[in-house]
């Protein structure tokens, strides 16, 4: 009697850390970066190498796979963050990110070329060209935020408009020409900084994790984007003002978009308006939904986000790798989301928790017998 | 049910005039003026019977995807798949056409078959395992761009005998016509995607009117559980809305293929940001609920329209285009929200 309950209590606890490891938002994307992981060693264990090699300008830097995926995806990071708060406050997502990086990076252009599009020398510091190109984005976003907040349109629809309209307000920012900063500080924040292996966006990316932990640790912005994306009815009556929580997300996302299109400009010294972080809206979404974040809004979780963000880049390199072409990835890509999304479909979930219910009980009759 | 009160009459003329028909009113009026300003101050181009022919016959495959756009929308979901899904339906075609030597009845028999796919599984998906809509057509976009890359990477023109007869096919509009430069009579014509164009807008609109499953479309998509409290079957109604968006899609891919006679995976890139324009500008909710396909018609023309005049006036390069068209877009969702916002202030 006394062991046979041993043995239930033993299972009920498995069971309990077996339902508490699935249902833990950063389950899905773990595991999904662990069978990426897998794939990779069973496949060509050479993915993993790292050597340190000279650039052109004889200053060391690491190559290998794994860089290029922590170095591509920062935009990537960085944006989920933003994202994540977005869908979490107003149930929706930002569809412009794309067309406002291409803004961003046409702004950083603009400031530090002036009239010339091939100037010789920086006609502006470089922190003023940033610092311009975040406030330009702030107002992008917030004039997302508006549409979204106080004239309540669905966020897809209200961004719809700045993503129809940025690759062309980008272009006509710069009257069209491709600007070439020839300065090599400028590279220094997209690409290495002479000395330092690591390539920079890796270093950006990581500061920008470090802020947004700080300000959810310390400010009521979780708590608030969250109540307010559960139930902006009775977070008003509970004192929050849900427009002005939705407009703060918005310009936060605008913060991290002028950090993301200033690497993007960085890495090439230039600006191709029509490809610059072309479908990075869609990466940036996948990311989110990837780590489990309710697309409807509400709950988050940021650390799921930015990893979901890495899983993506680690997908896209290894789908490179294997020498898939640019645009047939998307096609792989489609299938893993739609994977995803059905695994995580709460239907699927209850038959599938169903189904473990009536394995478990054969197996308690087995054990009794 | 007597309806000689005068009280009931009045309040039935008020109730005629509901949010469909307002921004169904609010859409012609604003194509109608635009059109007419167009003709008066840009001179005799827009008077010309075949420039009104024209934007039909560009615009064909729009109109059919942006139909079955506004069903989905008036069920209160989106389908963001049905511009790549264009463009996989033309590299399919054109690669059976013309590497595969098969007849134009087996191309439609394709097109037509990858539209219905693309719907039954997107509408599985978002029905039966309640995914959100945005997220299952976002990877059905993904999948048919990829597709597309995969069949064939390159653009080339078809050459098969029958469908470039078929495609250089044209239709004259009787009565209609102008005289060209030489003084020559020349009759307006419209190509048969026009005409495919034309019979979908009936279908679909008769389908919403008078169908029960078009009314359920509205009851789905302006109240979810009231409509299931009613006895309709939601899921059901939000799978044959997606159903019927993926096989406009296939239509509207085919009559695209057939206005353009090529493949190329970049066939159609954002028609789907145009299709739900033009559905917002036609009068269509994105909450779901309100809706009306002759609405859908008219945005359609009202935003190619509006790029014609953009053109006309000289400003032809690309930016000007894409901004007029985010601008009215802006202009017509303040719009919608602000009727709405009348609406819910006058109910409290």
């Amino acid at each position: 009697m006394a062991a046979s309950q041993n043995s239930l209590k033993a299972k009920g606890s498995g069971e309990n850390f077996f339902s508490r490891l699935i249902h833990n938002q950063l389950f899905i994307p773990i595991a999904a970066l662990a069978v990426l992981v897998l794939f990779n060693l069973i496949a060509d264990p050479s993915f993993f190498a790292l050597s340190l090699d000279k650039n052109s300008a004889g200053d060391p830097v690491l190559s290998g796979y794994l860089v290029t995926i922590l170095d591509n995806a920062s935009e990537l990071a960085i944006l989920a963050i933003g994202m994540t708060l977005v869908t979490s406050a107003s149930g929706g997502q930002d569809i412009s990110v794309g067309s406002a990086i291409a803004i961003a990076g046409s702004v950083v252009l603009r400031v530090l070329c002036g009239t010339d599009s091939r100037p010789t020398a920086l006609q502006a510091p470089i922190i003023v060209a940033f610092i311009i190109c975040v406030l330009v984005s702030m107002a992008f976003g917030a004039f997302n935020g508006v549409l979204v907040a106080y004239f309540k349109i669905q966020p897809m629809v209200a961004t719809l408009i700045l993503f129809t309209a940025g690759r062309s307000i980008a272009a006509w920012i710069n009257n069209n020409e491709l600007p070439v900063i020839s300065d090599p500080s400028f590279g220094y924040y997209g690409n290495f900084i002479p000395g330092i292996p690591i390539p920079t966006p890796v270093f950006i990316a990581i500061a920008c994790m470090i802020i947004i932990a700080l300000v959810l640790k310390f400010t009521n912005l979780r708590l608030f984007s969250q109540s307010v994306g559960i139930n902006p009815h009775s977070s008003r009556l509970n004192g929050i003002n849900p427009e002005v929580v939705k407009l703060i997300t918005f310009i936060i996302l605008g913060v991290c978009v002028a950090v993301a299109g200033f690497i993007k400009v960085s890495r090439l010294s230039t600006i191709n308006y029509s490809v610059v972080a072309k479908d990075i809206e869609m990466d940036v979404i996948l990311a989110v939904a990837l780590g489990g974040n309710a697309l409807g809004g509400g709950k988050f979780n940021m650390t799921a986000s930015i990893i979901g963000a890495y899983v993506i880049q680690f997908l896209t390199t290894t789908l490179f790798k294997f020498k898939v072409s640019s645009n047939a990835i998307s096609a792989y890509k489609a299938v893993v989301v739609i994977i995803l999304v059905v695994l995580s479909a709460p239907i699927v979930r209850e038959k599938l928790t169903e189904l473990r219910k009536k394995l478990v009980p054969e197996k308690s009759v087995k054990e009794a017998a | 049910m007597a309806t000689n009160n005068p009280i009931e009459k009045q309040a039935k003329k008020r109730a005629a005039l509901t949010d469909t028909n307002l921004l169904l009113i609010i859409t012609i009026a604003v194509f109608v003026i635009m059109y007419v300003c167009a003709v008066v101050f840009l001179g005799k181009g827009f008077a010309k019977p075949q420039t009104f022919f024209n934007i039909l016959n560009e615009n064909a495959s729009l109109i059919i995807l942006s139909c079955g756009m506004s069903l989905v929308m008036i069920t209160g979901g989106i389908d963001i798949s049905v511009g790549q899904v264009t463009a996989l339906v033309c590299m399919s075609c054109a690669v059976h056409l013309d590497f595969n030597g098969g007849n134009v009845f087996t191309a439609m028999l394709i097109a037509l078959g990858i539209g219905l796919a693309f719907g039954l599984v997107q509408g599985i998906l978002v029905a039966y395992l309640n995914i959100q809509p945005f997220i299952v057509t976002l990877a059905g976009m993904f999948f048919a761009k990829g597709m597309t890359t995969i069949i064939n990477a390159t653009q080339f023109n078809v050459e098969n005998e029958e469908f470039v007869a078929l495609k250089s096919t044209r239709l004259t509009v009787p009565g209609m016509g102008s005289t060209n430069k030489l003084g020559e009579y020349v009759p307006a014509y419209v190509e048969i995607g026009v005409v495919v164009a034309l019979v979908v807008v009936v279908v679909l609109f008769c389908l919403l009117r008078w169908t029960k499953l078009g009314r359920n479309f509205y009851a789905v998509g302006g109240n979810n559980q009231s409509a299931n409290m009613l006895g309709i079957n939601v899921k059901f109604t939000k799978f044959m809305a997606h159903l019927l968006c993926g096989l406009s899609a296939g239509i509207g891919g085919f009559v695209f293929f057939l206005h353009v006679g090529s493949g190329s995976p970049s066939h159609a890139a954002g028609a789907e940001m145009n299709a739900i324009a033009s559905s917002i500008i036609g009068g269509t909710m994105l909450t779901g609920g309100v809706g009306n396909i002759a609405g859908t018609f008219f945005g359609v023309l009202s935003l190619s329209t509006i790029k014609n005049i953009v053109a006309s006036l000289g400003l032809d390069e690309a930016w000007w285009t894409n901004i007029t068209v985010a601008a009215m877009l802006c202009i017509f969702l303040l719009l919608q929200s602000v009727i709405l916002a009348n609406k819910n202030k006058s109910k409290k």
